[in-house]
């Protein structure tokens, strides 16, 4: 089982094990792989925190509810999935800083997670426009040959690499 | 159990395997999404391209058994280019997506719980406030429904799926 501990395994293998998974789902829970919805309903849910049943009011929030559902699970295993890929290969460590961006633009956490959260904002939002991410649209609504999967995936790499072109002057 | 927990369990449980799955590829790094979108490191397109050529062909042939049925995402051009590029946008800014990131967090980055959580968190709310306004206007425009590749070239979708993983392999013999 020496396999499970590897630190890495092959892009193609772990390519074609999350085409199973993806099977796997639509056959046993009638669910596509996403990610972003849940993003949507947890900030709804902190909403609610402040101001209670008046969430309910916004038409986005009548639409996709604030409440814990099959995706949002996905989301919370993805974590702890994670966890144990990387605690059992050796690999676990906590960082403020990754090593790409270390050499890029420096050793300050704060400038870090300030862009961080700049890019997560857009992510974010832009994610609930397109009406998915790298996962909803990227992989689960490619396969099934959607039109809107296809552009917005085309144009998540689009945006991307341009956005990534600007960031570090220059590719490569 | 009741299914609706049942279902939450199983969520869970494919959540899990998703995980562990995108921490051993290595796309739950910074280093590796970003080296995908300079061009650098395709470890991203080679996962995704391979996850989309074994799924399609599975679910197709599922659906063709008539154990499955799909959920099509209907789309316009105002949502999915002008949401695209605004994901891309926070894609390179973050360098994790909204499932590389839980990976991530899972992985022990901080930056990913810290900066990039909270800012999906207020990005996606900031999108539900402004919903109603741009719900019947630009989300619209150009829209085109839940259609998919052989309704659009009106063909038999083993005539897109036979073709389409074709040139997907070929691009990751190139790449």
């Amino acid at each position: 089982m020496s396999w499970l501990t590897e630190t890495r395994w092959s892009p193609y293998v772990v390519g074609a094990a999350i085409g199973v998974l993806s099977w796997l789902t639509l056959l046993i829970s009638n669910k596509a792989i996403g990610c972003s919805t849940t993003f949507a309903r947890g900030s709804g849910m902190l909403e609610k925190v402040f101001r209670g049943k008046k969430v309910e009011e916004r038409p986005y929030f009548q639409e996709t509810q604030p409440k814990v559902d099959w995706q949002f699970m996905l989301v919370i295993g993805i974590v702890i999935g994670a966890f144990i890929s990387a605690l059992i290969s050796n690999s676990f460590r906590l960082q403020v800083v990754p090593d790409g961006w270390y050499a890029a633009f420096g050793s300050s956490r704060v400038l870090r997670i300030a862009v961080g959260f700049a890019g997560g904002i857009f992510l974010g939002f832009g994610s609930r426009w397109a009406d998915g991410c790298t996962s909803g649209h990227g992989i689960s609504g490619t396969m099934q040959l959607a039109v809107s999967s296809w552009i917005s995936a085309i144009f998540f790499f689009i945006g991307g690499i341009l956005t990534a072109l600007f960031l570090f002057g220059g590719l490569g | 159990m009741k299914s609706n927990t049942k279902q939450l369990v199983w969520g869970l449980i494919f959540g899990i395997v998703f995980g562990f799955l995108l921490q051993k590829g290595g796309v739950t790094s910074y280093d590796v999404i970003v080296g995908q979108l300079r061009l650098t490191d395709f470890t991203v397109l080679r996962v995704i391209l391979t996850a989309i050529v074994v799924g399609m062909i599975g679910i197709h042939l599922m659906r063709e058994f008539g154990w499955v049925q799909f959920s099509v995402k209907p789309g316009s051009l105002g949502k999915n280019v002008i949401g695209g590029l605004l994901f891309g946008v926070g894609f390179a800014l973050l360098g994790y997506c909204p499932g590389t990131i839980a990976g991530a967090i899972g992985n022990g980055q901080v930056d990913a719980l810290v900066g990039g959580l909270s800012g999906i968190l207020l990005g996606s709310w900031l999108l539900a406030v402004i919903y109603p306004k741009i719900r019947s206007t630009i989300l619209q425009k150009g829209d085109f429904g839940d259609l998919t590749l052989p309704g659009l070239l009106k063909v038999n979708q083993w005539v897109v799926i036979i073709p389409l993983a074709a040139v997907l392999v070929g691009v990751m013999l190139v790449f």
